[in-house]
Protein backbone atom coordinates (compact mmCIF):
# COMPACT_ATOMS: atom_id res chain seq x y z
CA UNK A 1 0.00 0.00 0.00
CA UNK A 2 2.66 2.38 0.96
CA UNK A 3 4.54 1.48 -2.69
CA UNK A 4 1.18 1.84 -4.55
CA UNK A 5 1.02 5.76 -2.50
CA UNK A 6 4.87 6.90 -3.14
CA UNK A 7 4.11 5.42 -6.85
CA UNK A 8 1.07 7.98 -7.06
CA UNK A 9 3.12 10.76 -5.41
CA UNK A 10 5.72 10.06 -7.81
CA UNK A 11 3.55 10.50 -11.09
CA UNK A 12 2.52 13.52 -8.50
CA UNK A 13 5.37 15.21 -9.16
CA UNK A 14 5.58 14.66 -13.04
CA UNK A 15 2.53 16.55 -13.32
CA UNK A 16 3.67 18.92 -10.91
CA UNK A 17 6.41 19.46 -13.26
CA UNK A 18 4.53 18.99 -16.59
CA UNK A 19 2.45 21.81 -15.66
CA UNK A 20 5.48 23.46 -14.37
CA UNK A 21 6.98 23.18 -17.73
CA UNK A 22 3.84 24.43 -19.44
CA UNK A 23 3.61 27.35 -17.59
CA UNK A 24 6.97 28.37 -18.47
CA UNK A 25 6.56 27.24 -22.34
CA UNK A 26 3.38 30.27 -22.09
CA UNK A 27 6.11 33.22 -21.91
CA UNK A 28 7.62 33.49 -25.73
CA UNK A 29 10.98 34.99 -24.86
CA UNK A 30 11.62 31.10 -23.40
CA UNK A 31 12.05 29.09 -25.73
CA UNK A 32 11.43 25.03 -25.53
CA UNK A 33 15.46 23.93 -24.94
CA UNK A 34 15.53 26.92 -22.50
CA UNK A 35 12.89 25.28 -21.00
CA UNK A 36 14.18 21.90 -21.15
CA UNK A 37 17.40 23.27 -19.29
CA UNK A 38 15.34 25.34 -16.66
CA UNK A 39 13.47 21.80 -16.00
CA UNK A 40 16.67 20.12 -16.10
CA UNK A 41 17.85 21.95 -12.88
CA UNK A 42 14.28 22.10 -11.50
CA UNK A 43 14.95 18.10 -11.43
CA UNK A 44 18.54 18.59 -10.16
CA UNK A 45 17.63 20.96 -7.25
CA UNK A 46 14.32 18.10 -6.49
CA UNK A 47 16.36 15.39 -6.00
CA UNK A 48 18.97 17.14 -4.19
CA UNK A 49 16.22 18.38 -1.34
CA UNK A 50 14.34 15.05 -1.36
CA UNK A 51 17.46 13.13 -0.31
CA UNK A 52 18.00 15.70 2.17
CA UNK A 53 14.32 14.35 3.49
CA UNK A 54 11.89 16.64 1.91
CA UNK A 55 9.04 15.10 0.61
CA UNK A 56 8.25 15.30 -3.24
CA UNK A 57 5.71 18.10 -2.44
CA UNK A 58 7.82 20.13 0.04
CA UNK A 59 10.43 19.53 -2.63
CA UNK A 60 9.00 21.18 -5.62
CA UNK A 61 8.04 24.15 -3.87
CA UNK A 62 10.96 24.63 -2.43
CA UNK A 63 12.77 24.20 -6.30
CA UNK A 64 10.37 26.30 -8.05
CA UNK A 65 10.69 29.10 -5.53
CA UNK A 66 14.78 28.61 -5.82
CA UNK A 67 13.96 29.35 -10.13
CA UNK A 68 13.05 32.88 -9.13
CA UNK A 69 10.02 34.69 -10.23
CA UNK A 70 9.36 33.20 -13.55
CA UNK A 71 8.52 36.82 -15.25
CA UNK A 72 12.30 38.09 -13.36
CA UNK A 73 13.25 35.67 -15.47
CA UNK A 74 11.95 35.62 -18.41
CA UNK A 75 12.51 38.84 -18.90
CA UNK A 76 16.24 38.33 -18.72
CA UNK A 77 15.98 35.91 -21.48
CA UNK A 78 14.30 38.41 -23.36
CA UNK A 79 17.01 40.98 -22.87
CA UNK A 80 20.05 38.62 -23.73
CA UNK A 81 17.88 37.22 -26.85
CA UNK A 82 16.59 40.14 -28.01
CA UNK A 83 15.63 38.90 -31.53
CA UNK A 84 13.01 36.75 -29.51
CA UNK A 85 12.28 40.04 -27.60
CA UNK A 86 11.40 41.11 -31.59
CA UNK A 87 9.22 38.47 -32.14
CA UNK A 88 7.08 38.90 -28.85
CA UNK A 89 5.34 42.25 -28.42
CA UNK A 90 5.57 42.16 -24.17
CA UNK A 91 7.80 40.23 -22.42
CA UNK A 92 5.61 39.27 -19.89
CA UNK A 93 1.82 38.91 -20.23
CA UNK A 94 0.81 42.27 -18.87
CA UNK A 95 -2.33 43.64 -18.12
CA UNK A 96 -5.75 43.65 -20.53
CA UNK A 97 -4.94 47.20 -20.95
CA UNK A 98 -2.57 46.07 -23.83
CA UNK A 99 -5.13 45.09 -26.30
CA UNK A 100 -6.44 48.93 -25.63
CA UNK A 101 -3.08 50.24 -26.09
CA UNK A 102 -2.57 48.39 -29.52
CA UNK A 103 -5.93 50.21 -30.73
CA UNK A 104 -4.85 53.38 -29.15
CA UNK A 105 -1.59 52.73 -31.21
CA UNK A 106 -3.30 52.62 -34.18
CA UNK A 107 -5.71 55.26 -33.84
CA UNK A 108 -2.66 57.62 -33.71
CA UNK A 109 -0.97 56.36 -36.48
CA UNK A 110 -3.74 56.46 -38.78
CA UNK A 111 -4.19 59.98 -37.81
CA UNK A 112 -0.20 60.61 -38.64
CA UNK A 113 -1.02 58.70 -41.85
CA UNK A 114 -3.97 61.17 -42.54
CA UNK A 115 -1.65 64.17 -41.96
CA UNK A 116 1.71 62.89 -44.51
CA UNK A 117 -0.85 62.09 -47.00
CA UNK A 118 -2.29 66.13 -46.36
CA UNK A 119 1.56 66.75 -46.78
CA UNK A 120 2.23 64.52 -49.75
CA UNK A 121 -0.95 66.26 -50.97
CA UNK A 122 -0.25 69.43 -50.52
CA UNK A 123 3.73 69.28 -51.99
CA UNK A 124 2.16 68.00 -55.04
CA UNK A 125 -0.44 70.91 -55.34
CA UNK A 126 2.90 73.19 -55.98
CA UNK A 127 2.70 71.47 -58.97
CA UNK A 128 6.96 71.75 -58.62
CA UNK A 129 8.39 68.32 -59.68
CA UNK A 130 12.11 69.06 -58.31
CA UNK A 131 10.38 70.48 -55.50
CA UNK A 132 8.37 67.42 -54.54
CA UNK A 133 11.81 65.20 -55.51
CA UNK A 134 13.72 67.14 -52.77
CA UNK A 135 10.58 67.21 -50.22
CA UNK A 136 8.80 64.17 -50.43
CA UNK A 137 10.54 61.90 -47.57
CA UNK A 138 10.23 65.31 -45.17
CA UNK A 139 6.70 65.03 -45.82
CA UNK A 140 6.01 61.15 -44.74
CA UNK A 141 9.18 60.29 -42.75
CA UNK A 142 8.37 62.70 -39.87
CA UNK A 143 5.24 61.63 -39.42
CA UNK A 144 6.20 57.91 -38.73
CA UNK A 145 9.40 59.53 -36.92
CA UNK A 146 6.70 61.55 -34.46
CA UNK A 147 4.72 57.83 -33.96
CA UNK A 148 8.13 56.19 -32.57
CA UNK A 149 8.75 59.33 -30.31
CA UNK A 150 5.21 59.39 -28.75
CA UNK A 151 5.13 55.28 -28.76
CA UNK A 152 8.73 54.89 -27.23
CA UNK A 153 8.57 58.16 -25.51
CA UNK A 154 11.56 59.70 -26.95
CA UNK A 155 13.32 62.05 -24.29
CA UNK A 156 12.80 65.51 -25.42
CA UNK A 157 16.74 66.57 -26.11
CA UNK A 158 16.85 63.54 -28.42
CA UNK A 159 14.00 64.89 -29.99
CA UNK A 160 15.14 68.46 -29.94
CA UNK A 161 18.28 67.15 -31.96
CA UNK A 162 16.27 65.07 -34.38
CA UNK A 163 14.22 68.13 -35.08
CA UNK A 164 17.11 70.57 -35.45
CA UNK A 165 19.44 68.58 -37.77
CA UNK A 166 16.49 67.49 -40.42
CA UNK A 167 15.10 71.11 -40.64
CA UNK A 168 18.52 72.08 -41.07
CA UNK A 169 19.38 69.59 -44.16
CA UNK A 170 15.69 70.88 -45.36
CA UNK A 171 16.64 74.28 -45.34
CA UNK A 172 20.02 73.45 -47.06
CA UNK A 173 18.84 71.33 -50.06
CA UNK A 174 15.99 73.92 -51.08
CA UNK A 175 18.04 76.58 -50.67
CA UNK A 176 20.97 74.96 -53.27
CA UNK A 177 20.56 76.44 -56.45
CA UNK A 178 20.21 73.38 -58.69
CA UNK A 179 21.22 74.36 -61.79
CA UNK A 180 18.64 73.65 -64.31
CA UNK A 181 19.36 72.27 -68.07
CA UNK A 182 16.07 72.32 -70.82
CA UNK A 183 14.00 71.33 -68.27
CA UNK A 184 15.72 68.56 -66.49
CA UNK A 185 18.20 69.27 -63.17
CA UNK A 186 21.21 68.48 -63.00
CA UNK A 187 23.48 65.07 -61.77
CA UNK A 188 23.47 66.69 -58.21
CA UNK A 189 19.86 67.65 -58.12
CA UNK A 190 18.97 63.82 -58.75
CA UNK A 191 22.12 62.66 -55.87
CA UNK A 192 21.09 64.29 -53.45
CA UNK A 193 17.25 63.58 -53.86
CA UNK A 194 17.93 60.13 -54.30
CA UNK A 195 20.81 60.01 -50.89
CA UNK A 196 18.41 62.56 -48.80
CA UNK A 197 15.93 59.36 -47.85
CA UNK A 198 18.40 57.25 -46.98
CA UNK A 199 20.09 60.23 -44.23
CA UNK A 200 16.43 60.78 -42.94
CA UNK A 201 15.81 56.94 -42.89
CA UNK A 202 18.88 56.79 -40.26
CA UNK A 203 17.87 59.45 -38.73
CA UNK A 204 14.31 57.84 -38.13
CA UNK A 205 16.49 55.22 -36.52
CA UNK A 206 17.28 57.02 -34.01
CA UNK A 207 13.56 58.30 -33.11
CA UNK A 208 12.86 54.29 -33.62
CA UNK A 209 15.67 53.26 -30.89
CA UNK A 210 13.49 55.54 -28.46
CA UNK A 211 17.04 57.75 -28.28
CA UNK A 212 19.10 54.68 -27.59
CA UNK A 213 20.81 54.48 -30.97
CA UNK A 214 24.29 53.57 -29.66
CA UNK A 215 22.76 49.90 -29.03
CA UNK A 216 23.96 46.90 -30.84
CA UNK A 217 20.46 45.54 -29.78
CA UNK A 218 18.42 48.20 -31.21
CA UNK A 219 20.29 48.89 -33.88
CA UNK A 220 19.91 45.48 -35.08
CA UNK A 221 15.64 45.64 -33.91
CA UNK A 222 15.61 48.99 -36.51
CA UNK A 223 17.60 46.49 -39.32
CA UNK A 224 14.67 43.77 -38.95
CA UNK A 225 12.07 46.72 -39.18
CA UNK A 226 13.80 47.89 -42.10
CA UNK A 227 13.64 44.65 -43.78
CA UNK A 228 10.25 43.36 -42.37
CA UNK A 229 8.64 46.64 -43.69
CA UNK A 230 9.78 46.26 -46.80
CA UNK A 231 7.88 43.13 -47.33
CA UNK A 232 4.69 44.31 -45.64
CA UNK A 233 4.98 47.25 -47.76
CA UNK A 234 5.39 45.32 -50.82
CA UNK A 235 2.58 43.05 -50.30
CA UNK A 236 0.25 46.08 -49.20
CA UNK A 237 0.97 47.53 -52.51
CA UNK A 238 0.86 44.65 -54.73
CA UNK A 239 -2.86 43.93 -53.47
CA UNK A 240 -3.24 47.76 -53.69
CA UNK A 241 -2.42 47.67 -57.06
CA UNK A 242 -4.73 44.70 -57.97
CA UNK A 243 -7.35 47.01 -56.26
CA UNK A 244 -6.82 49.41 -58.50
CA UNK A 245 -6.58 48.06 -61.13
CA UNK A 246 -10.17 46.40 -60.97
CA UNK A 247 -11.17 49.88 -59.85
CA UNK A 248 -9.95 51.28 -63.27
CA UNK A 249 -11.57 48.36 -65.04
CA UNK A 250 -15.18 48.79 -63.60
CA UNK A 251 -15.49 52.28 -64.55
CA UNK A 252 -13.77 51.72 -67.63
CA UNK A 253 -16.46 49.70 -68.15
CA UNK A 254 -19.21 52.30 -66.84
CA UNK A 255 -17.46 55.06 -69.09
CA UNK A 256 -16.34 56.98 -65.91
CA UNK A 257 -12.96 58.88 -65.77
CA UNK A 258 -11.35 57.72 -62.66
CA UNK A 259 -7.89 58.51 -63.45
CA UNK A 260 -7.84 62.16 -62.10
CA UNK A 261 -9.11 60.71 -58.58
CA UNK A 262 -6.82 58.21 -58.71
CA UNK A 263 -3.65 60.29 -59.59
CA UNK A 264 -5.03 63.48 -57.63
CA UNK A 265 -6.03 62.16 -54.14
CA UNK A 266 -5.91 58.73 -54.09
CA UNK A 267 -2.73 58.52 -54.46
CA UNK A 268 -0.87 61.02 -51.94
CA UNK A 269 -3.25 59.32 -49.33
CA UNK A 270 -3.03 55.89 -49.93
CA UNK A 271 0.80 55.24 -50.86
CA UNK A 272 1.97 57.09 -47.58
CA UNK A 273 -0.70 55.80 -45.78
CA UNK A 274 0.42 52.41 -46.95
CA UNK A 275 4.06 52.97 -45.61
CA UNK A 276 2.76 54.07 -42.06
CA UNK A 277 -0.07 51.11 -41.55
CA UNK A 278 2.61 48.93 -43.29
CA UNK A 279 5.14 50.05 -40.42
CA UNK A 280 2.54 49.66 -37.96
CA UNK A 281 1.52 46.06 -38.88
CA UNK A 282 5.79 45.16 -38.70
CA UNK A 283 5.31 46.42 -34.57
CA UNK A 284 1.99 44.69 -33.87
CA UNK A 285 2.61 41.69 -35.68
CA UNK A 286 5.89 40.86 -35.76
CA UNK A 287 5.82 37.33 -35.24
CA UNK A 288 3.87 36.59 -38.76
CA UNK A 289 6.05 37.71 -41.05
CA UNK A 290 9.19 36.45 -38.67
CA UNK A 291 8.54 32.89 -40.03
CA UNK A 292 8.95 34.61 -43.24
CA UNK A 293 12.67 35.81 -42.94
CA UNK A 294 14.53 32.34 -43.39
CA UNK A 295 12.50 31.28 -46.07
CA UNK A 296 12.71 34.26 -48.27
CA UNK A 297 16.55 34.67 -47.98
CA UNK A 298 17.40 30.86 -48.50
CA UNK A 299 15.24 31.01 -51.56
CA UNK A 300 16.94 34.28 -52.92
CA UNK A 301 20.68 33.82 -51.71
CA UNK A 302 21.36 30.84 -53.94
CA UNK A 303 19.36 32.58 -56.87
CA UNK A 304 22.05 35.72 -55.88
CA UNK A 305 24.55 33.73 -55.86
CA UNK A 306 24.29 32.27 -59.24
CA UNK A 307 23.48 36.07 -60.63
CA UNK A 308 26.40 37.07 -59.63
CA UNK A 309 28.73 34.23 -60.96
CA UNK A 310 26.73 34.72 -64.39
CA UNK A 311 27.76 38.73 -63.95
CA UNK A 312 31.17 37.34 -62.89
CA UNK A 313 31.95 35.42 -66.43
CA UNK A 314 29.68 38.02 -68.76
CA UNK A 315 32.49 40.83 -67.13
CA UNK A 316 35.38 38.71 -68.08
CA UNK A 317 34.69 37.00 -71.25
CA UNK A 318 31.71 40.06 -72.88
CA UNK A 319 33.97 43.15 -74.09
CA UNK A 320 32.21 45.77 -72.00
CA UNK A 321 35.16 46.23 -69.53
CA UNK A 322 36.60 48.40 -72.37
CA UNK A 323 33.63 50.67 -73.11
CA UNK A 324 32.10 50.24 -69.40
CA UNK A 325 30.84 53.96 -68.03
CA UNK A 326 29.32 54.33 -64.88
CA UNK A 327 26.16 52.44 -65.86
CA UNK A 328 28.14 50.10 -65.41
CA UNK A 329 29.24 51.30 -61.75
CA UNK A 330 25.34 52.07 -60.72
CA UNK A 331 24.77 48.45 -61.84
CA UNK A 332 27.66 47.10 -59.78
CA UNK A 333 26.52 49.49 -56.67
CA UNK A 334 22.92 48.04 -57.21
CA UNK A 335 24.19 44.64 -56.97
CA UNK A 336 26.32 45.12 -54.05
CA UNK A 337 23.11 46.72 -51.97
CA UNK A 338 21.11 43.90 -52.84
CA UNK A 339 23.83 41.37 -51.84
CA UNK A 340 24.19 43.79 -48.24
CA UNK A 341 20.83 43.61 -48.07
CA UNK A 342 19.85 40.23 -48.51
CA UNK A 343 22.92 39.63 -45.50
CA UNK A 344 22.30 41.98 -43.30
CA UNK A 345 17.88 40.79 -43.40
CA UNK A 346 19.62 36.78 -43.12
CA UNK A 347 21.78 37.81 -40.31
CA UNK A 348 19.39 39.58 -38.17
CA UNK A 349 16.90 36.55 -38.76
CA UNK A 350 19.56 34.28 -37.53
CA UNK A 351 19.91 33.02 -34.29
CA UNK A 352 23.11 34.14 -33.10
CA UNK A 353 23.93 30.97 -31.01
CA UNK A 354 23.07 28.19 -33.67
CA UNK A 355 26.25 26.72 -34.85
CA UNK A 356 28.05 27.06 -38.28
CA UNK A 357 25.54 25.78 -40.52
CA UNK A 358 25.70 24.95 -44.57
CA UNK A 359 24.02 27.81 -45.32
CA UNK A 360 26.39 30.20 -43.53
CA UNK A 361 28.93 28.80 -46.20
CA UNK A 362 26.70 29.78 -49.01
CA UNK A 363 26.46 32.92 -47.86
CA UNK A 364 30.38 33.34 -47.65
CA UNK A 365 30.36 32.47 -51.22
CA UNK A 366 27.85 35.13 -52.06
CA UNK A 367 29.76 37.49 -50.39
CA UNK A 368 33.33 36.12 -51.82
CA UNK A 369 31.09 36.31 -55.46
CA UNK A 370 30.37 39.78 -54.81
CA UNK A 371 33.52 40.89 -54.00
CA UNK A 372 35.34 38.97 -56.88
CA UNK A 373 32.52 41.29 -59.45
CA UNK A 374 33.23 44.35 -57.86
CA UNK A 375 36.95 43.88 -58.11
CA UNK A 376 36.83 43.13 -61.60
CA UNK A 377 34.29 46.13 -62.30
CA UNK A 378 36.23 48.59 -59.91
CA UNK A 379 39.75 48.19 -61.79
CA UNK A 380 38.27 49.49 -65.01
CA UNK A 381 36.02 51.92 -63.57
CA UNK A 382 39.06 53.40 -62.02
CA UNK A 383 41.41 53.05 -65.13
CA UNK A 384 38.59 55.27 -67.18
CA UNK A 385 38.16 57.76 -64.40
CA UNK A 386 41.64 58.51 -64.38
CA UNK A 387 41.05 59.45 -68.28
CA UNK A 388 37.87 60.46 -68.31
CA UNK A 389 38.25 62.38 -65.18
CA UNK A 390 35.71 63.13 -62.20
CA UNK A 391 32.28 63.86 -61.84
CA UNK A 392 29.31 64.09 -59.48
CA UNK A 393 27.82 61.10 -60.80
CA UNK A 394 31.44 58.81 -60.89
CA UNK A 395 32.66 60.14 -57.57
CA UNK A 396 28.85 59.38 -55.87
CA UNK A 397 28.89 55.89 -57.52
CA UNK A 398 32.35 55.21 -56.56
CA UNK A 399 32.03 56.16 -52.70
CA UNK A 400 29.17 54.74 -52.50
CA UNK A 401 30.91 51.15 -54.19
CA UNK A 402 34.13 51.51 -51.50
CA UNK A 403 31.51 51.85 -48.81
CA UNK A 404 29.85 49.05 -49.71
CA UNK A 405 33.19 46.81 -50.58
CA UNK A 406 34.59 47.72 -46.85
CA UNK A 407 31.08 46.49 -45.53
CA UNK A 408 31.06 43.31 -47.68
CA UNK A 409 34.52 42.43 -46.70
CA UNK A 410 34.18 43.07 -42.74
CA UNK A 411 31.65 40.63 -43.38
CA UNK A 412 32.84 37.90 -45.29
CA UNK A 413 36.07 37.92 -42.46
CA UNK A 414 34.36 37.95 -39.53
CA UNK A 415 31.82 35.27 -41.52
CA UNK A 416 34.81 33.17 -41.87
CA UNK A 417 36.34 33.32 -39.14
CA UNK A 418 33.16 32.09 -37.47
CA UNK A 419 32.54 29.38 -39.93
CA UNK A 420 36.46 28.24 -39.36
CA UNK A 421 35.56 28.72 -35.03
CA UNK A 422 37.71 31.18 -34.57
CA UNK A 423 35.27 34.11 -33.93
CA UNK A 424 31.81 34.19 -32.76
CA UNK A 425 28.42 35.13 -34.46
CA UNK A 426 28.01 37.46 -32.54
CA UNK A 427 31.03 39.40 -33.83
CA UNK A 428 29.27 39.08 -37.42
CA UNK A 429 26.31 41.14 -36.02
CA UNK A 430 28.06 44.04 -34.55
CA UNK A 431 29.89 44.26 -37.65
CA UNK A 432 26.42 45.11 -39.44
CA UNK A 433 25.17 47.50 -36.10
CA UNK A 434 28.49 49.24 -36.14
CA UNK A 435 29.07 50.15 -39.84
CA UNK A 436 25.80 51.02 -40.10
CA UNK A 437 26.37 55.32 -39.20
CA UNK A 438 28.85 55.15 -42.11
CA UNK A 439 25.93 54.81 -44.62
CA UNK A 440 24.31 58.26 -42.81
CA UNK A 441 27.79 59.94 -42.92
CA UNK A 442 28.19 58.87 -46.37
CA UNK A 443 24.56 59.92 -47.29
CA UNK A 444 25.06 63.09 -45.54
CA UNK A 445 28.35 63.79 -47.74
CA UNK A 446 26.52 63.41 -50.96
CA UNK A 447 23.77 65.39 -49.79
CA UNK A 448 24.96 68.26 -48.40
CA UNK A 449 28.57 68.39 -50.00
CA UNK A 450 28.49 67.06 -52.86
CA UNK A 451 26.04 69.88 -54.75
CA UNK A 452 28.98 72.92 -53.62
CA UNK A 453 31.65 70.95 -54.34
CA UNK A 454 30.21 70.01 -57.79
CA UNK A 455 29.10 73.36 -58.61
CA UNK A 456 24.86 72.15 -58.42
CA UNK A 457 25.39 70.99 -61.74
CA UNK B 1 23.49 35.80 4.06
CA UNK B 2 21.58 38.42 1.75
CA UNK B 3 24.12 40.26 -0.91
CA UNK B 4 23.42 42.93 -2.97
CA UNK B 5 21.77 42.51 -6.28
CA UNK B 6 24.85 44.64 -8.36
CA UNK B 7 27.40 42.94 -6.36
CA UNK B 8 25.56 39.30 -7.68
CA UNK B 9 25.19 40.90 -11.34
CA UNK B 10 29.04 41.82 -10.89
CA UNK B 11 30.67 38.80 -9.76
CA UNK B 12 28.24 36.39 -11.87
CA UNK B 13 30.74 36.57 -15.05
CA UNK B 14 33.93 35.59 -13.51
CA UNK B 15 32.53 32.99 -10.95
CA UNK B 16 31.11 31.22 -13.31
CA UNK B 17 34.34 31.31 -15.87
CA UNK B 18 36.76 30.09 -13.03
CA UNK B 19 34.16 27.43 -12.02
CA UNK B 20 34.03 26.27 -15.98
CA UNK B 21 38.12 26.55 -16.47
CA UNK B 22 37.49 23.79 -13.59
CA UNK B 23 35.91 21.26 -16.53
CA UNK B 24 32.83 21.50 -18.36
CA UNK B 25 29.82 21.66 -16.01
CA UNK B 26 25.67 21.83 -16.40
CA UNK B 27 23.72 24.23 -15.31
CA UNK B 28 22.81 23.07 -12.11
CA UNK B 29 26.30 21.91 -11.04
CA UNK B 30 27.26 25.35 -11.67
CA UNK B 31 25.08 26.46 -8.93
CA UNK B 32 25.81 23.77 -6.32
CA UNK B 33 29.34 24.61 -7.08
CA UNK B 34 28.62 28.26 -6.14
CA UNK B 35 26.53 27.26 -2.96
CA UNK B 36 29.79 24.64 -1.88
CA UNK B 37 32.22 27.37 -2.64
CA UNK B 38 30.62 29.94 -0.39
CA UNK B 39 29.65 27.60 2.15
CA UNK B 40 26.12 28.16 1.27
CA UNK B 41 26.08 31.83 1.92
CA UNK B 42 25.97 33.09 -1.68
CA UNK B 43 22.51 31.20 -3.35
CA UNK B 44 21.79 33.02 -6.57
CA UNK B 45 18.23 32.62 -8.24
CA UNK B 46 17.97 29.42 -10.09
CA UNK B 47 16.46 30.89 -13.22
CA UNK B 48 19.12 33.79 -13.59
CA UNK B 49 21.87 31.60 -14.68
CA UNK B 50 20.75 30.65 -17.18
CA UNK B 51 20.71 33.73 -19.24
CA UNK B 52 24.08 34.62 -18.21
CA UNK B 53 25.13 31.35 -19.81
CA UNK B 54 23.58 32.43 -22.70
CA UNK B 55 25.21 35.72 -23.10
CA UNK B 56 28.68 34.07 -22.62
CA UNK B 57 27.70 31.33 -24.55
CA UNK B 58 26.65 35.14 -26.72
CA UNK B 59 30.35 36.10 -26.42
CA UNK B 60 32.06 32.91 -27.52
CA UNK B 61 33.91 33.01 -23.89
CA UNK B 62 32.13 29.23 -23.49
CA UNK B 63 30.38 26.57 -25.67
CA UNK B 64 27.84 24.91 -25.23
CA UNK B 65 26.56 21.31 -26.13
CA UNK B 66 23.52 19.03 -25.71
CA UNK B 67 24.23 15.83 -23.71
CA UNK B 68 22.05 13.68 -22.12
CA UNK B 69 21.90 13.18 -18.47
CA UNK B 70 22.20 9.84 -16.46
CA UNK B 71 17.99 9.82 -16.17
CA UNK B 72 17.93 9.77 -19.66
CA UNK B 73 17.54 13.48 -20.11
CA UNK B 74 18.77 16.32 -22.33
CA UNK B 75 21.00 18.25 -20.71
CA UNK B 76 23.33 21.03 -21.60
CA UNK B 77 26.79 21.57 -20.65
CA UNK B 78 29.29 24.42 -20.47
CA UNK B 79 32.97 24.21 -21.56
CA UNK B 80 35.08 27.49 -21.16
CA UNK B 81 36.93 28.42 -24.86
CA UNK B 82 40.05 30.06 -25.48
CA UNK B 83 38.85 33.68 -25.10
CA UNK B 84 37.10 32.81 -21.68
CA UNK B 85 40.10 32.36 -20.36
CA UNK B 86 41.58 35.21 -20.97
CA UNK B 87 38.25 36.92 -20.24
CA UNK B 88 38.87 35.10 -16.79
CA UNK B 89 42.25 36.25 -16.51
CA UNK B 90 41.57 39.53 -17.14
CA UNK B 91 38.63 39.66 -14.46
CA UNK B 92 40.77 38.03 -12.29
CA UNK B 93 42.82 41.45 -12.49
CA UNK B 94 40.48 43.38 -11.70
CA UNK B 95 39.19 41.83 -8.99
CA UNK B 96 42.56 41.17 -7.52
CA UNK B 97 42.41 45.17 -7.58
CA UNK B 98 39.01 45.47 -6.59
CA UNK B 99 40.00 43.27 -3.60
CA UNK B 100 42.77 44.94 -2.95
CA UNK B 101 42.21 48.28 -2.39
CA UNK B 102 38.62 46.99 0.10
CA UNK B 103 40.86 45.34 1.75
CA UNK B 104 42.94 48.38 2.57
CA UNK B 105 40.09 49.84 3.29
CA UNK B 106 38.78 47.35 5.85
CA UNK B 107 41.87 48.17 7.53
CA UNK B 108 41.95 51.59 8.30
CA UNK B 109 38.49 51.33 9.70
CA UNK B 110 39.69 48.43 12.03
CA UNK B 111 42.82 50.75 12.76
CA UNK B 112 40.85 53.33 14.31
CA UNK B 113 38.59 51.11 16.61
CA UNK B 114 41.98 48.89 17.44
CA UNK B 115 43.64 52.14 18.73
CA UNK B 116 40.64 52.90 21.13
CA UNK B 117 41.36 49.64 22.83
CA UNK B 118 44.71 50.17 23.85
CA UNK B 119 44.16 53.94 24.80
Amino acid sequence: MSEQFSVDERSGLENQIDQWRAWVLRRRAITPDDAAELEDNLRGRVADLRAGGLDDDEAFLVAVKRMGNLDDVSREFAREHSDRLWKQLVLVPEAPAEADRRWRDLGVLIGLAVGAGIAVKSLLALGDDEAFGLNVAFAVLPFLAAYFAWSRRLPGRVATVLVGMTAAVAVAVNLYPFVVTDGSPGMTYVLTATHLPVLLWLLLGVAYTGGAWREHARRMDFVRFTGELVIYFALIALGGGLLIGLLFGVFGVVDIEIEPFVQGWLMPFAVPGAFLVAAWLVEAKKSVVENMAPVLTRVFTPLTLVLLVAAFVALLAGGPLTAVDRNLLILMDAILLLVLALLLYSISARDPLSPGRPFDWLQLALVAAAFAVDVVALTAMVARIADAGWTANKTAALGLNLVLLVHLLGTGWLLWQFLRRRGTFDAVERWQTRYLPVYAAWAAIVVLVFPPVFSFA
Amino acid sequence: MHIEKDLVAASATPLVLGILADGDLHGYAILKRVGELSGGRMQWTDGMLYPLLHRLERNGWVRAEWGVSDAGRKRKHYALTASGREVLVERQAQWDVVGDTLRQVWNTLRGPEAAGAWA
